[in-house]
């Protein structure tokens, strides 16, 4: 009887050091799978069905670093979405700032790539600062029609190529006088990997550093009760004015590497549709966590890149990715409101009872 | 003045356009709170549900009397469309608005997407009656008469909307239920029922659209819809959420200030202007031209 009170009772939090050895371990797990993704490209296993050819191939890594780059993209997103509670459409328009800002940069104005690229990081991190000072001054719905508005006028600027300078529906591929030699060539497509790797762990550090501090709590704060933060006399606009400015240059960061690791632009960054795809894996991946963004930015452009490849064998309407993504996304919205990560919790009580059938 | 003329009426025709798609849009905003991302793909299956009676659905055809039918079929199956998306999607997530926001999210995706794999993403020549080919003359500028069509579609539209909204009781139930939903199912009123009627109202007014839009620009695809959307979005944040009145004014505003300035201007910056215009609306008047203060 006293035995099965115990087991009822909730357990109480242990300190760290006394922690069991096994949850010890799991503290140096991101550690861990970095270490595992910095040696990724030495490894020549064949992955077949999942890569074609060895895993080292440059083509296997340049679809990896693209990965890796909405994984980082992903998590900046969630930082409006998950963390603070703001529903942007707009996302993609600091990420086609940081593409095309650093690619005229280069292109047309000849700067050498850092410069370039700090110019456009710092340009577009001013102008998400200025549009989301506007587009703040409304909230949720309509903050989202705004911000679609907004990053529509990008999309209708690269579409236009007002003066010659983005090339218009043919994009702007990249000129190479600019850039250094180790991101030059196919044989150097490992640096390009571990860049956008950097990138990624940048931002997942940013992120999660800014969550865990103060201002990390009053966003959760403004995504849950917005009005009980304005009632503790805190300014909202403001806070949701720094992680909208914090999520745009982080997102511009992510268009460096990106114009990087494919080699130019293409009018494509800047469509609404990309916003819905960060959305989408977001949601997919567990929003609001540190993780999940990421494990759902990642997975999302590999099934859409393997899709595409795949879309010859596949029937009728399954050749569509967007069909296959946007119908799993319906379901996980309906079926697993919190994503990829959520699946531990929610496997863990399934686990507890079956471990405790057997005693009782 | 010839000139002047044809870009009044041209961008009329734009407008008429856009307040199809706002109108809809506006009207389930304000009583449901969805901000239905699968409006756009209401106004394709219109499109293409007129495209593939005007050449199978017999006594339809591409021209005259067949054309009407054609349409009609149109607006049938976006209505429909509409009406099932909102029953089995949109109702078993009540009151939970940003998983609606989602839902509609990834059904413009995978309903695109399903269009795409049936018909292919290049656009298809759209059927055009005669008479939607030729122009009128008016006030010495030849005008289009599709624009002309267009013109007269929304204004019957705005005022059967508005007839039914002021003169029957489940309008009145819409118009309630828009200024205060709460207050309307306290007093033991199915708003529910209303629900699914706005969300049959708005597909059949974005499928006509999707039905003229297609005899406007010639040609049907499948990404059609989404950028008419970002403007009819545009529309509604500017006419005020949940007025149809406002919509009303703000797509004549928008469409005449898009033809006027693409005309003048270069090509491309009518489209900016518009959006200026929505952040110069969102700094004076938040609330919209004709709507109530938005929350979130």
């Amino acid at each position: 009887m006293t035995q099965a009170v115990s087991a009822e009772a909730p357990p109480a939090a242990t300190p760290p050091e006394l922690a069991p050895p096994r949850r010890r371990l799991a503290a140096f797990a991101p550690l861990v799978v970095l270490v595992v993704a910095v040696l990724l490209p030495y490894s020549t296993l064949p992955l077949p069905g999942l890569f074609d050819g060895a895993l080292n191939k440059p083509g296997n890594l340049q679809i990896l670093a693209v990965c890796l780059v909405f994984g980082g993209l992903a998590a900046s997103y969630d930082l409006l979405f998950g963390r603070t509670g703001l529903l942007s459409f707009g996302h993609a328009l600091y990420f086609a700032a940081g593409v095309y800002g650093t690619d005229v940069l280069v292109t047309h104005a000849g700067f050498p790539l850092w410069q370039a690229a700090v110019f456009a990081v710092v340009g577009s991190t001013i102008l998400a600062a200025l549009l989301g000072a506007i587009a703040l001054r409304t909230a949720g719905i309509a903050f989202a029609m705004v911000t679609l508005a907004f990053a529509q006028v990008g999309a209708i600027l690269v579409a236009r190529d007002f003066g010659g300078l983005t090339g218009g529906e043919e994009g702007l591929p990249l000129a190479s006088d600019g850039l250094p030699d180790f991101l030059l060539g196919v044989a150097n497509t490992v640096n390009l990997y571990w860049l956008a790797l950097a990138y990624l762990a940048v931002v997942v550090l940013v992120v999660s550093r800014v969550a865990a501090s103060p201002t990390g709590r009053v966003l959760a704060g403004l995504r849950d009760d917005e009005r009980r933060v304005g009632v503790l006399g805190l300014d909202p606009y403001r806070y949701k004015l720094v992680a909208f400015t914090l999520a745009g240059g982080l997102a511009a960061l992510g268009g460096v590497v990106y114009l990087l690791v494919v080699g130019g632009a293409s009018p494509h960054v800047t469509s609404s549709e990309l916003t819905l795809s960060l959305l989408v894996m977001v949601v997919l991946g567990g929003p609001g966590t540190r993780w999940g963004p990421v494990l759902g930015g990642i997975l999302y452009m590999y099934l859409d890149h393997r899709l595409t490849s795949l879309s010859a064998d596949l029937p009728g309407p399954l050749g569509q990715p967007l069909f296959v993504l946007g119908a799993i996304f319906i379901l996980a919205v309906y079926f697993f409101p919190g994503g990829l990560a959520s699946l531990r919790t929610r496997i863990a009580p399934l686990r507890a009872a079956l471990k405790r059938s057997p005693t009782s | 003045m010839s000139t002047f003329i044809l870009l009044t009426l041209t961008g009329l025709g734009l407008a008429a356009l856009y307040f199809l798609v706002a109108s809809g849009l506006s009207l389930v905003f304000g009583l449901a709170d969805v901000l239905n991302f699968a409006h756009g793909l209401f106004l394709s299956v219109g499109a293409y549900a007129t495209w593939w009676a005007a050449g199978h659905l017999p006594g339809a055809g591409p021209t005259g009397f067949g054309f009407v039918l054609a349409a009609a079929f149109g607006v049938v199956a976006g209505a429909a469309v509409a009406a099932l998306v909102e029953l089995v999607l949109i109702r078993p997530l009540y009151s939970r608005t940003i998983e609606q926001v989602l839902v509609t999210v990834g059904l413009s995706l995978a309903g695109v997407a399903l269009l795409q794999a049936t018909w292919g993403a290049d656009p298809r020549p759209f059927p055009r009656p005669e008479w939607t080919r030729g122009v009128t003359g008016i006030g010495g500028a030849n005008i289009p008469n599709a624009s002309l069509l267009l013109v007269l579609a929304a204004a019957a539209v705005l005022t059967l909307l508005l007839l039914f909204l002021r003169f029957t009781r489940v309008g009145l139930v819409i118009r309630a239920g828009v200024e205060n939903r709460e207050m309307v199912t306290a007093l033991g009123i199915d708003v529910r029922k209303a629900f699914t009627l706005v969300f049959a109202i708005g597909g059949a007014a974005a499928a006509l659209a999707g039905a003229l839009g297609g005899v406007y620009l010639g040609s049907v695809s499948p990404a059609q819809g989404g950028s008419l959307l970002i403007f009819a979005f545009i529309v509604v944040v500017i006419g005020g959420m949940g007025s149809v009145v406002g919509s009303a004014y703000a797509a004549v505003a928008v469409g005449l200030l898009q033809q006027f300035v693409n005309y003048y201007g270069t090509a491309g910056l009518g489209d900016i202007c518009v959006v200026a215009l929505l952040a110069i609306v969102l700094l004076v008047r938040p609330q919209g031209i004709a709507g109530r203060a938005v929350t979130a």
